[in-house]
Parts: C-alpha cells; structure tokens; sequence
C-alpha cells in the first residue's frame, strides 16, 4: 500500500491563552513567541499509517505544503520513519483557504503517483476548517470517510473504523481512498528515538513549487471577513458562605434551580 | 441568496438538532425572502414537524442507514440540491453531516466552513461565526461561492416557529450502489449509559485535578441524583482514567446542555470550545483564578474532595 500522510505546520496550540495575540490587519494569529508544531490530528494520522505499515507493509510518504519552516514536520515525521517526505512550498498566502490547500495537495499527491491510501487530519489545530479530507478527495475523484480511528487490511479491502455520535462504524473499503483521522487511545503519536531523529536532518526532502505542479491561484472560497478574541464578560457568582456547608447548601440550590428550570 | 435547503439525517428522528437546523434555515428564509426546502436522509423522521416549517420536504427514506455508504448519501442530497438551486445548504454538526458538506460544496460549485455558533445572511453573503484557534479566538467567515454550506451548532439554535399548514411530503426515489467504495459493515454503539453527550440537559464534568480514575466513581453517584451525565476533560481522559468518548473539548464532543458544572477542570481554550453552547455553566475549583470561572455563572473555591458528597446529600434533600 502506497500512503500519503498530509501534514500540517501550526502555532503550538497549547500556548497560553494571554500570550496569544492576533494581527488585526492580517486576520490570522501573531506568532510571537510560540513554537511551530505539527497539527494534533495530523500527528495522529501518522501514527494511524505507522501502525498500519508496521503491519502490512507499505510505504509512507509525508506532504505537507507550507513555508520553508514546514520541513520541520516532514522532518519529525521521518525520524519517525516515514520513507519520503515531500515539501510543496508556499510563498503565496500565510492562511490559504481550505479549497487552495487541497487543491495544491491534491495536485501533488497526483505527481507522486499510484498512491492507495491518502490520510489527512480531521481538522487543524489552527482554523479547524476541518475540509481538507473531504475536498482533496473531490478533487482526485475518491471516496472518502471521515472520523477514522483504525484501519486494517482484509484480503485486500481496508477496514476502517470512524468515529460517530453514537460509537463507532465500521466500513469496508475498496483503495485507493482518503480518511479523515482523529484521535483515540491507540493512535497516540508514539516518540522518535534520538539516534533517528539526528539521522532525520540527512535525509532528502523532495520540494516542490506551486509551479511544478501547474497549480493556478483558486478565486475565491472563503474569506475571513473578522477575527477577534472574544472578550468574557460573565461574572461568575462564587457562592458564600460561614461554613462549607452553607456554601455547598447555596451551590445545591444555584444548581437545583438550573435544573427546575 | 435565495432559497434555503436544511439536510438532516432521520435515524434520531425530529429531535433537538433538527428543530435548531430547521430553526436557523426558517430564520435565514426570512432575511433572503426565498424559500425554506427541507431533505431527511433515510427512515426515521416522517417529515410531519418539518412540514410544518418547510415549504417544501423531501424524504429519502430508500437511503440505507444500516448499509450507509457517504458516496450514495452524497449523490442523493447533490441531485435534490441541483433541482432547487438554493443559495444556501445546511447542515447539523454529527460526523456523517461534516464529512459531506465540504464535498457537497465541492460538486455545487460553491464553499463550505462549518461548527458555526451563528450564521445570517446578509445581502448575497452568508456570514458563519465560529471559533478558531482552538477556542482562542472568533473569526466571521464570508462565503464568497453559492451555494453556500454551512454545517451548524444546531442544538444551540433557537428552533423554528410551526405554521398551521403542512407543506407536501415527498418521497424521492433512490437507488442503491452495488458497487459503492465504501460501505458500513457494522455499527458498535458506545456503552456510555443513558443519554449520548450531545444530547445531555444536564452533565458533570472532571479533570485533571480528579487525580484518578476513582473520583469518576463519586461523580458518576452525584450525576446519577440529578439524572446528569458524567463527561471529562482532556487531560482526564489521556491519563486514561475514562473512555476517550467522554471527551469535552476540541479534540472531544461539543455539548450543549442546560448545565454543565466542571469539577477540577481549569479551563483550557480546547475544553472551553467543546462547552461554548452550554447554557449555565458552574465550576467546582480550588484555583480562585482558573480561566474556568471566567465562563461560570457561579461556582465554589473549594476541593472537590469536600464539596462532591455533601452536595450530593444536599441536592437529594432538595429533591425531598
């Protein structure tokens, strides 16, 4: 099986939210002083197609298309183990639209040809448009299923197991095809050894320009018309009192009243 | 902008998500003046509630949910949409509805975004509040392509205004794909007692600061005085003191209950995304200066190892 994990370059989302600031102008996050990571969802479904290929084989390319910065996801991705790593760079938009980044994606997933299995994250940590999946599979002509927590091979067919309200679903599917992955207790991203990640840095990076892939600029999609911090204004109540049990009595009776509606 | 079609699916019949969806969908008729088209995917919902608000319903009740395959559903709602041309698509917020909106979007020609708290029309823009950077900040989308489709909080929206007249209800012919690529070989319901997350009124929530798995016990008694359901926070749920499926947050569910009270959960922008819909949230906290408390309307600075048991007694007194 021929993978393709998508990777997404983001502001470390576990930044405190003091620190975080926006750029008015821009509509899109200062970077301060936050590190760059790689999307939560992103990392899972690379460690959704490790363990898959730990299992029926398989190689695994990492792509991801972002700045210069960007190399360093595909590099944590080989220290470990992805077999190749591709760069699609960006030097257009700093928050290109769900529709931009799929259609670049897309392309390039084109240009690395016969792949069976294209995985993406359900959504990143930073807009969360959570479109990418659904899109780059339109876009090459391919089913896909979203929410996917586990994926096994059975005579050939993949058995793919999603998340919904409810549970689970359990789908049997004909490759090639594109899954959304989110987290779950078994895809927690595991922890490169030390020794593969300064052998990472020797490893070649395959990049590519929007003009390799013949990609035009897309009209528009979406556009951010506004983005503010939302201000908090709820006063919370801290209920009183002489002793723990007035306080608790007073809490009993907010939280009775709530429910009496 | 003109016309509004409102996508649900019929499994969980005409329940709350429905009213909301069909509750923004009438509202943005309103302001568009075009018409309110309503779509059930699958058995489930007889179309009778919706026909009340709709001026028009369409059933797709050969739609298989027990053999789903997204590909036939997404075929189904792009034929109906291309017979109605409507400006706008929506959609409730469950996984099988986000996995087709952007796609849907996609064969119309038109954009997608989604989990919005709010969405109006104005002039021939659809605009879609929604959170971004994991709760962090708010951004107001313009969809710039028509259709338009949004996938909503629809459980946080007010619901529609009934008429006194029925519009038709049709039911559309669908054929299934023998050779469909994906197909749903077996659906594995969660064993979360009760009332699914999503639908709680009421819910309990704990954190980190819970320190294990055995303090769940003693939330799961208080839950259980007041008919509540019992959820987590990330952090309780990665050291794996609960199921990953009691998950609040950005990586978990987004609830919407009457009451959520979050005991040792200090706040973090992804758990507050996850309760952004909540109606009155109050917290248990020993950290006067969580960020929690800055989204309660009351609380108590005190160790949930102190309050939890004697607010149990003192809620089933008040029960009497």
């Amino acid at each position: 099986m021929n993978i393709v994990v998508c990777l997404k370059q983001v502001l470390d989302p576990e930044i405190p939210a003091r620190d975080f600031k926006i750029n008015k102008e821009r509509r899109e996050a200062e970077r301060g002083s936050a590190n760059l990571v790689t999307s939560i969802f992103c990392a899972n479904a690379l460690e959704t197609a490790l363990q898959f290929r730990d299992i029926h084989g398989g190689k695994i390319t990492v792509l991801t298309y972002g700045t210069v910065a960007a190399e360093d996801v595909l590099r944590k991705a080989i220290a470990l183990k992805a077999d190749d790593a591709v760069l699609v760079l960006n030097d257009q938009s700093s928050s290109p639209d769900p529709l931009q980044v799929a259609s670049v994606l897309a392309a390039a997933i084109k240009k690395i040809d016969a792949v069976n299995l294209i995985l993406v994250g359900r959504e990143s940590a930073d807009w969360g448009a959570g479109q990418t999946g659904g899109l780059v599979a339109e876009i090459l002509g391919l089913p896909c299923l979203a929410f996917v927590d586990h994926i096994d091979l059975v005579d050939g067919s993949l058995r793919i197991r999603r998340q919904t309200e409810t549970g689970r679903d359990v789908y049997m599917a004909t490759p090639p095809i594109v899954l959304t992955i989110t987290n779950d207790d078994h895809n927690l991203p595991r922890v490169p050894k030390t020794k593969d990640v300064m052998l990472s840095s020797r490893k070649p990076i395959t990049k590519w320009s929007l003009t390799d892939l013949g990609i035009e600029p897309t009209p528009g999609y979406l556009k951010v018309a506004e983005l503010g911090i939302p201000e908090k204004n709820t006063m919370c109540e801290f209920v009183d009192g002489e002793t723990l049990d007035d306080k608790v009595a007073t809490l009993a009776r907010k939280i009775a009243d709530v429910i009496q509606g | 902008m003109q016309d509004v079609l409102c996508v649900w699916f019929g499994s969980s019949g005409f329940d709350r998500s429905a009213e909301g969806l069909l509750g923004a969908g009438q509202r943005i008729a309103a302001t568009t003046k075009g018409k309110l088209h309503s779509l059930v995917l699958g058995k489930g919902d007889n179309g009778s509630r919706a026909a009340a608000i709709a001026d028009s319903v369409q059933i797709a009740d050969q739609l298989s949910l027990d053999a789903y395959s997204p590909e036939e559903a997404l075929a189904v709602i792009t034929s109906v949409a291309k017979s109605l041309s409507p400006g706008a698509v929506l959609f409730a917020n469950d996984a099988y509805s986000q996995e087709l909106a952007p796609r849907l979007a996609y064969r119309l020609g038109g954009s997608a975004i989604g989990d919005a708290a709010d969405v109006v029309a104005e002039g021939d823009i659809l605009k879609v509040t929604r959170s971004v950077y994991g709760g962090k900040a708010v951004a107001v989308y313009h969809l710039e392509r028509r259709p338009s489709v949004a996938w909503i909080r629809a459980r946080a929206q007010a619901a529609a205004t009934p008429r006194s007249t029925q519009a038709e209800i049709k039911h559309i012919a669908t054929s299934a794909d023998p050779n469909a690529a994906t197909r749903l070989l077996e659906r594995q319901t969660e064993a979360h007692e009760g009332v699914r997350l999503e639908d709680a009124r009421w819910i309990i929530s704990g954190g980190r600061g819970l320190g294990g798995p055995e303090p769940f016990e003693q939330l799961k008694e208080l839950a259980d005085t007041i008919g509540a359901q019992v959820a987590a926070s990330r952090a309780a749920c990665d050291a794996g003191w609960v199921p990953p499926s009691w998950q609040v947050g950005q990586t978990g569910k987004r609830v919407a209950p009457d009451l959520y009270l979050a005991v040792a959960i200090s706040g973090a922008s992804q758990h507050l995304i996850g309760i952004a819909d909540a109606k009155v949230v109050a917290a248990i906290n020993t950290d006067q200066h969580a960020p929690i408390f800055k989204h309660c309307q009351f609380g108590i600075v005190e160790d949930y190892k102190k309050v939890v048991s004697l607010l149990k007694e003192k809620l089933q007194a008040l029960k009497g």
